[in-house]
């Protein structure tokens, strides 16, 4: 009942109300995964659909999300706590030129919810630096967000650089690429492994791509 | 938005702009200050620009509607983040447009455009049509009359206003002004006039 409480809140974009009671969960002894998959990521879930149904749009998507990262936030030295060995490690960014990062901080939020261990070097990024922090982290994944026509060539260059350091490092880091203006033909053309349309396909695309 | 009313009856030569209602204004005005009389202007409503997947069927169904109403059809919207779908729509319609990233990289010039950002990649741009229409657009747009606390959200890693001013026009670059602080910006004009919108009718008129 709680946990309703705790997806409630999210949808009310109540942040303060979210902390408050996944506090009482936790004190209470609820499992740390029950509260995450019931309460945040089925809320997540909730959110997702009725923004790309087209329900709810970017302002109370992103008061949502911002409740769901204040749970988060408070979830995860819980989540650390239990052991669980990480999905996966992706290490996450918008490319070089562009400043987006609210499609970007969904997709992180979604693969965080999906068990993956984030790195989400924010905007701006420029592909050395996804290269030498997927390194320094071990990631399997590198995961490039672009929304401006004047920043796809920037997701190009990236894509190329991974490549050129899996050949060269010996490396096996697998790129995945989304936005608005990126599809499927444009992330085959520069030769990413996988295009991702939203956050759930982001995290379902994450998985394919650790299992191969 | 329909017909901006250029059209004599009947007419069936000249040129039909379509372009975004962003930019009709300054368009229209752009025509009138060179006399330009065989052109007439068409538009599709400015916040498609918000909503860029829709932008290129939106084209499509103006071009259809007027390909045996007048001579030559030009397009002035450039790349608008629709990833190359406008462009591609464009080349099945056999149908010219300015290129470029979007309204305010035509403004500014590309090289401009690039440079400025380049310099400062948290620039956020303001045209005429934008400042006019601030609350709106992006105020009301964004939700920020609802929700004050997203705008570290939005701008938090923004520094800088650009107002690149289509006219001279002392209210609107206070109204820029304003708008900047409303964001937490730091302010910059610069004059741009109608740009490379002007430079390419020019030239699609030699
Ligand atoms: C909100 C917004 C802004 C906000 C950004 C706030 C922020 N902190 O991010 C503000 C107002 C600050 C802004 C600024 C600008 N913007 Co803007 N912006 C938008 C808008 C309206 C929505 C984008 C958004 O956040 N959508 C919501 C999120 C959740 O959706 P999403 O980004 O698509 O992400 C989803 C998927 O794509 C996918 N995804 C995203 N990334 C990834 C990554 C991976 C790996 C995967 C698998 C999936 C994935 O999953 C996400 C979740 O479902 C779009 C228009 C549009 N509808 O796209 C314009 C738009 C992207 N902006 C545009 C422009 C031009 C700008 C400015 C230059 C405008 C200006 N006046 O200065 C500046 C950019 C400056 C810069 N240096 O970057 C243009 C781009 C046009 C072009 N040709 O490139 C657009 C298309 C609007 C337009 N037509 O003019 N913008």
């Amino acid at each position: 009942m709680a946990i309703q409480e705790i997806y409630d809140a999210v949808m009310e974009y109540d942040d303060t109300r979210v902390v408050e009671l996944i506090n009482q969960e936790l004190d209470a002894g609820t499992d740390v995964k029950t509260i995450l998959d019931e309460g945040m990521i089925a809320a997540m879930d909730m959110i997702g659909k009725q923004f790309s149904g087209g329900t709810l749009f970017v302002p109370e998507m992103l008061m949502a999300a911002e409740a769901v990262q204040a749970g988060l936030d408070v979830l995860r030295p819980h989540l650390v706590g239990t052991g669980t060995k990480p999905a996966g490690t992706v290490v996450l960014g918008t490319v070089r030129g562009d400043l987006h990062d609210i499609g970007k901080n969904l997709v992180g939020l979604m693969l965080e919810g999906g068990g993956f261990r984030v790195v989400d070097l924010g905007v701006d990024v420029d592909a050395e630096t996804f290269i030498t922090t997927a390194q320094e982290n071990e990631a399997d994944i590198i995961a490039l967000s672009s929304l401006l026509t004047t920043s796809m060539p920037e997701m190009e260059k990236a894509v190329a650089a991974i490549s050129e350091a899996n050949e060269n490092r010996n490396l096996n880091i697998k790129v995945m690429v989304g936005g608005p203006p990126i599809n499927q033909n444009y992330a085959d053309k520069i030769g990413a492994h996988g295009y991702g349309l939203d956050a759930p396909g982001a995290v379902a695309l994450a998985r394919t791509l650790v299992g191969d | 938005m329909g017909q901006m009313a250029r059209q004599k009856p009947g007419d069936k030569t000249g040129t039909l702009i379509i372009c975004c209602g962003a930019v009709a204004r300054e368009i229209i005005a752009m025509i009138d200050a060179n006399g330009w009389d065989d052109m007439r202007v068409d538009c599709l409503p400015a916040h498609l620009h918000n909503d860029p997947g829709r932008i290129p069927e939106g084209v499509r169904r103006k071009i259809r509607a007027n390909r045996d109403l007048c001579e030559r059809i030009v397009v002035l919207y450039s790349d608008c983040g629709t990833g190359g779908q406008l462009e591609d729509m464009l080349n099945e319609e056999g149908v010219e447009s300015i290129k470029g990233a979007h309204c305010y990289e035509v403004f500014a010039g590309a090289d401009t455009f690039a440079a400025m950002m380049k310099a400062e990649p948290g620039s956020f741009i303001l045209t005429d049509f934008l400042t006019q229409h601030f609350e709106r657009l992006v105020v009301k747009g964004l939700g920020l009359d609802r929700y004050p606390e997203l705008r570290s959200t939005y701008f938090g890693k923004y520094k800088k206003l650009v107002y690149l001013a289509q006219s001279d026009d002392l209210a609107l670059k206070a109204k820029a002004e304003a708008a900047a602080e409303t964001l937490g910006l730091e302010f910059e004009m610069r004059f741009t006039g109608y740009g490379d919108f002007e430079k390419f009718l020019r030239e699609q008129r030699r």
